[in-house]
């Protein structure tokens, strides 16, 4: 604007390191600094080595050799022919999906329990948390002593009621072992869904809740019908984290029966660990880890779908 | 005696008094308003009510039956709008419809029948395949009331149904809700805070306050001859104007009633005020006169005057003038208690 003759512009008295645009304002620039060490992390830890891994898997790689020799399907085409590795197969399979059955029921369960208003539910709360807190070694010594041939916390509690006076050798048989693997799995993934699916029902508007109430349906039909659809979406995440925990899950089998009794209990990851690690036969190692990659990222698709669809409605 | 009753009721929530021995005598095929200001303890009666609530003491009957002990909300014959109308998001409009139908355990045919007859009453024929999240403010609420009537409730619920509708529509849906209700003809308690609604939708109206009803009455009874100071001044808007009479008397008078001198025939028996006025608002309708009386011994009382357009006279802000309140339209109230009384003394 043009100012009259003998009329200064007065500058604003603000002095100009106040002016300047700062990194703060550059929001593209401030937007990739910010990200970087995600996207750093993401690339070093998650990505090089799962590219090595696939890279692995067709290798002829062994621990102590700089050797990388490309053995195409070879390894793959070792294991489909090994009786172990489909037993073990079998095994994650059973592993992942009973636990998960197990773990859903009795994660809604205790949700709808926790929702409840009562006496000391905080002190419950914090204990129902604490399988999931407690260190999976720790853990693990405990239930072996639980599951111990000799002194079982469990066979003599039968005797004592009286209920069964037999002794059951509860790791020394291949299925008994398998369900006690399932056991303590369970025990530990099931607080982690129940904080899931209880953060999943406070989110349902207590009015729907009441006007379920109002309109005369029972428990059951209030569960079928109203809260577990208004949780699905909720419900699809607690699971896909469940499936990928539990069928890349080494721990549990690993410290209880290192995939004993002769070799039966093994899952893909402790097979994967004693081939490849422990046997020193990397490449096999990692064909036996990446076998149910393409099988999980079928599954995770199509439940993260599924939550889309019910989340709009359609 | 009532077909809604509530004898002594109470509800505390630890010290708190939320509803303070409330005695309430709905008749059959009446609509009731609960009126009051948030936190009054409106929304607490209409759900122990509905069962939602377990009173504290006291008694609720509905239709000769009591039911505040062993009758859950389902076996209580009610059905209830809520203020969100609580449509199930993942439910289609009819699925909605037929919910409490199906939980009731009504043969397929039936259910199919008494959808489709509520609604055609409501005008939904053609949105019944949408979500609710596909439906306009105005349709989820016709949604919701037709999920209330297809039950044949003994007794409707209403809490505060208009309030998530925009203006324009809330005027349309106030009349829709006030002949669909006469229509039917059942017994209907309606929660608000907005006293237009109450006066427009009420046959009578409750108005509460600290968990106590302070008054019922027509809507015309309420704001004509008002309990007390409370229900004067929560009434109407602006509300009634309250001046300092005497030690022992508060005079109340309608911002409606407040007029200048000339505005009355000369004879007319009035009460006469010299009203200095502090700013006027045109509000299109009407004016909006903000001032104090002038009084040999004071001149700090504020009051406002609400003057239709049929009055021209000119007026000017910080200016006197002489204004008048008929004395039929006086109103006297006991300045310790806040109850009113017949006359002035």
């Amino acid at each position: 604007m043009a100012l009259p003759k003998g009329v200064q512009a007065v500058a604003p008295a603000v002095p100009a390191v106040f002016t300047r645009a700062t990194l703060a304002d550059r929001e593209a620039a401030l937007g990739r600094l910010l990200l970087a060490p995600a996207a750093l992390y993401v690339v070093v830890l998650v990505g090089i080595p799962f590219v090595l891994a696939i890279l692995l898997s067709f290798s002829g790689a062994r621990s102590g050799s700089l050797a990388f020799d490309w053995v195409g399907l070879r390894h793959f085409r070792a294991i489909i022919a090994d009786p172990q590795f489909l037993l073990t197969l079998r095994n994650t399979l059973i592993f992942t999906v009973a636990s998960q059955v197990l773990v859903m029921i009795l994660a809604t369960t205790a949700a709808n329990i926790l929702e409840a208003a009562f006496v000391g539910k905080r002190a419950v709360r914090m204990l129902l948390l604490l399988p999931w807190a407690v260190p999976v070694s720790l853990a693990t010594m405990a239930w072996a002593w639980i599951f111990d041939s000799t002194f079982s916390v469990i066979n003599w509690t039968l005797r004592a009621l009286g209920i069964f006076q037999g002794w059951i050798y509860w790791l020394g048989d291949p299925e008994l072992a398998m369900l006690a693997i399932i056991i303590i799995h369970v025990w530990r993934m099931f607080p982690f869904a129940t904080v899931i699916l209880l953060a999943g029902m406070t989110a349902i508007p207590l009015e729907i809740r009441e006007a379920a109430v109002i309109d005369g349906a029972s428990f059951w039909r209030r569960l079928f019908q109203v809260n577990l659809p208004l949780l699905l979406p909720v419900v699809t995440v607690a699971v896909l984290f469940g499936v990928v925990f539990t069928s890349t899950d080494l721990s549990v089998v690993y410290l209880l029966t290192r995939g004993g009794p002769y070799n039966s209990t093994h899952v893909l990851s402790s097979l994967a660990f004693q081939r490849g690690i422990l046997g020193g036969d990397l490449g096999e190692g990692a064909a036996i880890a990446l076998f149910l990659l393409p099988v999980l990222v079928f599954a995770a698709i199509l439940l993260l779908r599924m939550a889309r669809r019910a989340e709009v409605g359609g | 005696m009532g077909y809604v009753e509530t004898r002594n009721l109470h509800k505390h929530f630890g010290d708190v008094r939320a509803v303070d021995g409330v005695n309430l005598d709905v008749s059959e095929g009446e609509l009731l308003v609960l009126l009051g200001p948030s936190g009054c303890g409106k929304t607490t009666l209409m759900r122990m009510i509905a069962g939602l609530e377990a009173p504290t003491a006291g008694e609720i009957y509905i239709a000769g039956q009591r039911v505040d002990e062993g009758v859950p909300p389902r076996a209580r014959g009610i059905a209830m709008v809520f203020q969100s109308y609580a449509l199930y998001p993942h439910k289609t409009a009819y699925r909605n419809i037929a919910f409490p139908l199906e939980a009731a355990g009504q043969p397929p045919a039936m259910v199919k029948e008494r959808v489709s007859g509520g609604a055609r009453m409501f005008g939904l024929e053609r949105l019944l395949a949408r979500f609710p999240r596909q439906l306009s403010g105005g349709e989820r609420q016709r949604v919701a009331l037709a999920r209330a009537v297809v039950r044949d409730p003994k007794v409707f619920l209403f809490d505060e149904p208009l309030s998530n509708l925009d203006a324009q529509l809330r005027a349309i849906a106030r009349y829709e809700l006030k002949e669909f209700q006469r229509q039917i003809g059942t017994t209907t308690v309606y929660v608000t805070h907005d006293q237009v609604e109450a006066m427009g939708l009420g046959d009578r109206i409750a108005v509460m306050e600290k968990g106590k009803v302070r008054q019922i009455g027509t809507p015309q009874d309420v704001y004509e001859n008002p309990a007390d100071t409370f229900v004067a001044t929560f009434l109407g808007s602006p509300p009634m104007n309250l001046v300092e009479h005497d030690e022992a008397t508060l005079f109340g008078f309608r911002p409606e009633h407040l007029l200048p001198r000339v505005a009355f025939p000369a004879e007319a028996p009035v009460l006469p005020y010299h009203l200095r006025v502090r700013q006027v608002e045109h509000l299109g309708a009407s004016r909006l006169i903000y001032g104090y009386l002038e009084e040999e011994t004071r001149s700090d009382q504020p009051v406002i005057a609400d003057l239709p357009v049929t009055i021209p006279l000119p007026i000017a802000e910080q200016q006197v003038y002489e204004f008048a309140v008929p004395r039929r339209a006086m109103r006297y109230f006991d300045r310790r208690t806040g109850l009113r009384r017949d006359g002035a003394a």
